[in-house]
């Protein structure tokens, strides 16, 4: 792997044989320059940013609770989806925020056991990061349900009227992929966090911080026994959560693909959603990651070579979704089937043509730039790029799901679709509810694993060549 | 000459992890049984330097995670054969493939589930106190600091002697926490 910052001869960032940097951390770093690097955001002074910030993504949060309780008031009416057209916004923001979660397993689970060492720097991050976003997702399946307080039919519980949920849908296949990877998710990060909350503990200026992280540290000591069962714990979940990964995404394409509508009744879907989930994914690791490591100057913990590698990441994905499009194009063809070919034609050429267009210029085209070895090391660029790659995934789900059904089998039937504007609040208030978990977390948890820096800069062995 | 009761254990405080696992591996040798260290991350190498095993740890989440798997199809057969029949289009009740996704879903949760449980239950946590953090600067052993402690149930120890021998390894301070 060619690598901007680490060539062979040059004494500052020794390569393997094989041309991996072997240093991972910047040469001068130790335990306590990491510790203090690390703990900064949490104990030091607020910087400038974070009020205003936190003002306005929480004055978007408070939009998406007043579009939530309308919807819940007036019922699902208020939104643009109509028959045939049953599935709007709420779904397409469902995929979207359910894909953006999938980096952060990947990177915490599968590059921990591909032993990729300089995921330590952004584990914890991307963690947290899914959380959040399957946290939104989660969300517009059940507002999207018309009565959410009864969401738990879709639940095996001992019900007094003997019923039973359907198990042969993928839908019901859905609730446990969805509420399994939060869960896995969830205990994964925390397992993760414990020692470092014991750090905190011990590090914390006041005597209320000292309480709250001793508490939620559960009184971990670092004993030797204690470390060998957490990373054997660690290292199943990481095990288990790789499968899992692949597995969830696939689920949410069998909602589409099961189906018989031309357009999602595809057999690419699982593998080409799961692609499309990790692109989307690291795209929303990078738009979060690049202004934090500014704001908080963890220049020396996350070195731009791992933004290289994370761009390198979405370049890989990124073909294999353009892949994707361009199969599901010729498969619709190939098929010969009429209506398979009449929505890809009125996709790319109908009335939500110039949306498939949009689609192809922020998702295909411009990610091409990455090629670009300077695109790749310049944090504005590849933030731009990384943005593009975002609005080009929600666009893709999208073309999915509006297009496939705005042309029912029977042109009597046939409808367009226009987003109101509680749609669009309910879109951006996600968002709102995302960056508001964001920041707290932000300040009141560390952002990068300290135990695992610490880790690389103790282990002098893993620099050597 | 026995130790003294209020005792918990004697430490020596150490810079690195090389350092650690050369007193454990010294500290073997003379003989002591009953110690444990205390790093602030893991080290791999000191299972093996104290002569430990495997945790029980993966066997849990195996029986945790074939017991959700298992349940779980087993639901999924009750209902759609049993509780709750619904016939589409003649197909067998019983239609196995389809439950295979939830079955997956719930064998990962069950073996999640177990392998964090069994990580915090087999640790004996939450714990808030332990003797060990009256040690003189234990609370380094969570930044920057690699802790061996001898603990006074040891048959070879005594107070004097034991501290006379860690200060032969040459740590960075030998401290004492009593129970």
């Amino acid at each position: 792997m060619a690598d901007p910052f680490a060539t062979p001869g040059d004494k500052s960032y020794p390569v393997t044989p094989l041309g991996y940097p072997a240093r991972l951390l910047e040469p001068d770093q130790t335990f306590e320059s990491v510790n203090r690097t690390i703990e900064a955001p949490l104990f030091g002074k607020l910087p400038g940013y974070w009020l205003p910030g936190f003002f306005l993504v929480s004055a978007m949060l408070l939009m998406f609770l007043v579009a939530v309780t309308y919807l819940i008031w007036k019922g699902v009416g208020i939104w643009g989806i109509n028959i045939p057209i049953a599935w709007g916004f709420a779904i397409v923001n469902f995929v979207w925020w359910i894909g953006i979660g999938h980096a952060g397993t990947f990177i915490s689970a599968i590059l921990l056991l591909l032993m990729q060492k300089w995921r330590t720097a952004i584990n914890r991050l991307t963690e947290v990061m899914t959380l959040f976003a399957v946290m939104c997702a989660g969300m517009f399946p059940l507002l999207h349900l018309g009565r959410p307080w009864i969401f738990y039919f879709v639940l095996p519980y001992p019900d007094t009227m003997g019923l039973w949920p359907q198990f042969r849908s993928p839908l019901v296949w859905d609730v446990f992929a969805v509420s399994t990877y939060f869960t896995v998710s969830l205990l994964f990060w925390y397992i993760g966090l414990i020692p470092d909350l014991a750090t905190l503990r011990d590090r914390a200026p006041g005597k209320w911080q000292k309480v709250i992280y001793g508490i939620m540290s559960f009184g971990w000591r670092g004993s030797a026994r204690h470390w060998q069962r957490h990373q054997d714990a660690y290292l199943l979940l990481a095990g288990l959560a790789t499968p899992l990964v692949l597995s969830v995404h696939s689920v949410v394409s069998f909602d589409f693909s099961v189906a018989m509508v031309p357009g999602w009744h595809s057999t690419i879907f699982p593998p080409y959603f799961v692609a499309g989930a990790i692109y989307s994914g690291f795209a929303m690791v990078l738009n979060i990651l690049i202004p934090l490591r500014k704001i908080y100057h963890l220049e020396k913990i996350i070195p731009i070579r791992y933004l290289n590698n994370m761009a390198n990441v979405m370049l890989a994905t990124g073909m294999m979704v353009a892949y994707g499009y361009f199969i599901e194009a010729y498969m619709a063809w190939y098929s010969g089937d009429i209506f398979e070919r009449y929505m890809m034609m009125n996709r790319a050429f109908g009335p939500y043509g110039w949306i498939f267009w949009a689609l192809m210029l922020t998702n295909v085209v411009i990610p091409q730039l990455l090629w670009n070895r300077r695109i790749r090391t310049s944090p504005l660029g590849l933030w731009l790029v990384a943005l593009s790659i975002n609005v080009g995934m929600w666009v893709e789900r999208f073309v999915i799901v509006v297009t496939s059904l705005h042309r029912d089998f029977v042109p009597s039937s046939w409808r367009m679709y226009y987003p109101t504007k509680w749609d669009w609040m309910v879109l951006f208030g996600s968002v709102g509810l995302f960056l508001t978990l964001l920041f707290l977390f932000v300040r009141f948890l560390p952002m990068i694993s300290m135990t695992e820096v610490r880790e690389l800069t103790g282990r002098k062995e893993f620099e050597q060549p | 000459m026995s130790a003294p009761s209020s005792i918990y254990c004697v430490s020596a405080e150490f810079p690195g992890h090389e350092e650690l696992i050369d007193a454990v591996k010294r500290a073997r040798e003379a003989g002591y049984t009953r110690m444990e260290a205390y790093t602030p991350y893991p080290v791999e190498e000191l299972p093996e330097a104290f002569g430990r095993g495997r945790t029980a740890v993966p066997l849990l989440t195996l029986i945790g995670g074939m017991i959700w798997g298992l349940g779980g199809f087993f639901m999924e057969w009750f209902a759609m054969d049993i509780g709750y029949p619904i016939n589409v289009g003649g197909r067998p009740y019983m239609s196995w493939p389809s439950f295979i996704p939830v079955t997956f879903e719930l064998t990962v949760l069950g073996a999640a589930i177990t392998a964090t449980v069994a990580m915090i239950a087999l640790n004996k946590l939450p714990q808030p106190h332990h003797p060990v953090f009256d040690l003189p600067n234990f609370e380094r052993a969570s930044q920057d600091r690699f802790f061996l402690c001898i603990e006074a149930s040891d048959p070879k120890f005594d107070l004097t002697a034991t501290k006379a021998w860690l200060e032969t390894l040459r740590p960075l301070r030998v401290g004492e926490a009593s129970t």
